[in-house]
């Protein structure tokens, strides 16, 4: 009972090696260059390893995309500014914990006395970190609640960059499941882990913060990592194929990143958050031909080869014509509308993940992407890109845009010393 | 009305026992009074006890289910009053009952597939638990909220009798108007009468835990009746079964005495009761009157921590300010919803009102949980 209580998941060591953020990316590339017997054991060590929570940027964000998502987003429910810091330095230390594959509370699911309930549910007993990685993030309204109060004295210190997003053409938006105050994004390899990281939050978060909505995702449909092999959508496409990626360095500066200067002090080294969940009619896209279906994404189903191209990673080439004097990529696919070559060169980290939320009644599955893309001025980037998608992308016969939300992440929690949040309140 | 019975009711002999065996000391609580714990092997078809002759004091079962399907284990005084309990133990699974006997005989029971009378067993405690004196402070909260179990239940005795003379009398109007009036007394220590075993569920089953063979009793079927068909003609019997029930257990209620744990519990139950039955309006589908329990059992819970205060406030201040402010809050909540003398229908709130509602009881509950610990430091 007391080992358990000490540690969690017998946390699997990973020779030392910083398999996390950054840093782990390189040894995770390392590793797959490797090949054979020896990269398959090392992935599936460092899938269950332990990314760092510490550092300059949030983890969650380029760390490798891990498998399993559960994201939520809170309403702050107290008036109490210091209550709600509080939670924010409660929650920082529970993250730490968690994410080191510990138990949430400091007794544990297991270790306290028999009356009192433990502080932690103990549903990841015996699981190890399986990278899990909690990523916090401030929506407009914590800065000016929608009847336009500022109840924690923050309105003028939202950055500018953190902008209501605008109706998009075709937005068939959910209130009750868009928005909030906050959100947590825990992503892990297990599921178990990443809903047990959002369970425990919200309970400690009891009196300060309410669940607004939350989201599973069952598959992560990008790659943050050249180190991973780009997956599948549930249009049965290969998606994140031009994502930003962890080694791109000057180019993380330049698109991911919030820098000096940019807005308040508080955001330097973190990123905006923007989420949409996009409902896919995935009956009526299954009985689409696949040559139409081709067209519309823009690349071929098989390898993710832009059309007119073999391999997966060449340059999509928006200038070929066909026989037919017709564009080889079409106009209103999504590969083109998507480009940075469309968006005067702006792009996303994007690390989103399937869902099926059961069924819909009508005899169809409730299924789709849980869009989640990072960025450093949501002015610049996502909302130009959605504006063109919403207005053109021949692929919107077949989504609907259902909730959505945007946040500001800051950046890392630097040590023990430090919380989320603290820059912002303080 | 839940199947879950939170406050385990311990005769009064085991009072000062009860809820303070903690501070007897680690190799005590650790196992059982004449060593370690007894082991319980629970099949779809047996209920093996390792041990079935033991001294006073608290004993520790350890269950494990070998069947195929869910269990529960109890242990049961006279009449099935329920000493102790662990639920859902699900195949496999081995799951521990911590319960405090004095002297007495008992039954204890494996319930494969959590229906019926379960498989029975005899068990035999003898002798007297070594008892640590009590604190005054603790002491005084079980007086303090017998007292308080002794007004409700006369009120509830009271009421209950208007309700059933109006529902005999065919007096539709006057039935429903004092329905929920009866119910508040019951709602204040639902805990309480919810430990003697099938007084509860004939009382205030609902439709849906009623078991094949039971009949649809208690208030909720009168409840139906009234807000459904509006005919109770032929509910005189059912009428006159529910004060006979109710009689019983407030004289059962009266003669029991709680331990501190068992009111810090209470405490909590009460607030899981919200939590889980009110606030979505399961308890009362046919009147709608929801509101009116939440009330009471808002009040049964303040009750309780009230009774228990003064030791609270000598080994946990901080928590009885937090308490307090929590308290408040869930009556400003709750308050908005007043209507003359009662409550609003529970179909006359909102979404965001009943969220605001359970937002502020689950800011509640958190701190309430952690009441128990604290007494029985």
């Amino acid at each position: 009972m007391s080992a358990s209580r000490l540690s969690r998941r017998r946390a699997i060591t990973l020779a030392g090696a910083g398999v996390a953020g950054v840093a782990g990316v390189a040894a995770g590339a390392g590793a797959l260059a490797r090949g054979g017997a020896e990269r398959a054991s090392a992935d599936q060590g460092a899938a269950a390893g332990a990314v760092p929570f510490h550092g300059e940027h949030q983890a969650g964000i380029t760390t490798p995309a891990q498998d399993r998502l559960h994201f939520v987003a809170f309403d702050v429910v107290t008036k109490d500014r210091a209550r709600l810091v509080e939670l924010l330095g409660e929650w920082t230390a529970a993250a730490a914990r968690m994410t080191a594959g510990k138990d949430a509370g400091v007794i544990g699911a297991v270790g306290g006395v028999p009356e009192a309930p433990p502080d932690d549910t103990g549903e990841a007993l015996g699981l190890p970190p399986s990278q899990l990685t909690l990523t916090v993030g401030f929506g407009p309204t914590l800065f000016r609640d929608a009847q336009g109060r500022d109840r924690f004295g923050l309105a003028g210190r939202r950055p500018a960059a953190l902008v209501d997003l605008p109706h998009f053409a075709g937005d068939a938006l959910r209130p009750e499941i868009s928005g909030g105050d906050l959100c947590v994004q825990a992503c892990a390899n297990d599921p178990q882990v990443a809903v047990h990281a959002i369970r425990n939050l919200a309970r400690i978060g009891m009196g300060v913060v309410s669940v607004r909505w939350s989201q599973l995702g069952f598959g992560r449909t990008s790659s943050t990592s050249t180190g991973q092999a780009t997956p599948r959508n549930l249009f049965g496409f290969k998606d994140g194929t031009a994502n930003l990626k962890a080694e791109d360095g000057g180019l993380l500066r330049e698109h991911l990143w919030v820098q000096p200067g940019d807005g308040p002090d508080w955001m330097t080294g973190g990123s905006y958050l923007v989420t949409r969940k996009i409902r896919m009619i995935v009956e009526t896209w299954d009985r689409s031909s696949l040559v139409e279906q081709e067209q519309i994404v823009g690349r071929t189903k098989g390898s993710g080869a832009p059309l007119g191209k073999g391999d997966e990673f060449d340059e999509p080439d928006f200038a070929a014509k066909g026989d037919d004097g017709q564009p080889v990529i079409a106009a209103t696919s999504h590969v083109r509308l998507a480009h940075p070559d469309a968006n005067d060169g702006a792009r996303l980290l994007r690390r989103g993940y399937n869902f099926v939320d059961g069924s819909d009644g009508l005899g169809r599955l409730d299924a789709g992407l849980f869009f989640i893309a990072y960025q450093r001025d949501p002015r610049k980037q996502f909302v130009p890109i959605q504006t063109r998608l919403a207005r053109n992308d021949a692929m919107n016969e077949y989504l609907r845009h259902v909730s959505s939300g945007i946040f500001a992440c800051p950046p890392g929690v630097r040590d023990g010393g430090d919380h989320w949040g603290r820059a912002l309140f303080g | 009305m839940r199947t879950t019975r939170f406050l385990v009711l311990a005769a009064a002999g085991a009072l000062a026992t009860t809820g303070l065996a903690a501070c007897g000391g680690q190799e005590k609580d650790a196992g059982t009074a004449d060593g370690g714990p007894i082991a319980v092997k629970a099949s779809d078809t047996a209920c093996e006890v390792g041990r079935t002759e033991l001294a006073a004091g608290q004993t520790v079962f350890e269950v494990t289910n070998s069947g195929a399907k869910v269990t529960e284990f109890y242990v049961y005084a006279a009449g099935d009053r329920v000493m102790g309990e662990v639920e859902n133990i699900a195949p496999g699974l081995k799951r521990e009952l911590r319960v405090e006997l004095p002297a007495g005989t008992y039954e204890t029971a494996c319930k494969p597939g959590m229906s019926g009378k379960g498989i029975r067993g005899a068990l035999k405690v003898s002798g007297t638990a070594a008892t640590v004196a009590p604190d005054a402070a603790l002491a005084e909260a079980t007086a303090s909220y017998q007292r308080y179990v002794a007004s409700q239940t006369a009120a509830l005795l009271t009421k209950t009798e208007e309700f059933v003379a109006a529902v005999k009398a065919g007096d539709v109007a006057k039935a429903k108007a004092l329905y929920p009036v009866a119910r508040t007394y019951w709602e204040r220590i639902e805990p309480v009468a919810e430990s003697f075993g099938d007084l509860d569920p004939k009382i205030d089953g609902r439709e849906e835990v009623v078991e094949e063979g039971m009949e649809f009793t208690g208030f909720h079927r009168i409840e139906k009746d009234l807000w459904t068909t509006g005919d109770i003609s032929a509910d005189g019997p059912i009428a006159d079964q529910l004060l006979t029930d109710v009689k019983a257990i407030v004289a059962k209620a009266n003669a029991e005495k709680l331990t501190p744990l068992q009111l810090a519990n209470g405490a909590k139950a009460l607030l899981d009761e919200v939590a889980s039955g009110k606030i979505t309006g399961e308890e009362e589908r046919y009147s709608h009157t929801d509101l009116w329990d939440f009330n009471a059992n808002l009040e049964g819970s303040k009750a309780a921590i009230a009774a228990l205060r003064p030791a609270l406030e000598q080994r946990a201040p901080e928590l009885v300010t937090q308490l307090d402010a929590e308290f408040a809050n869930v009556e400003t909540a709750l308050g908005k919803h007043r209507d003359g003398d009662g409550w609003k229908l529970h179909t006359a709130l909102s979404k965001a009102e009943l969220k605001e509602l359970s937002d502020s009881i689950n800011a509640l509950a958190e701190p309430i949980s952690k009441v128990a610990a604290v007494v029985a430091r």
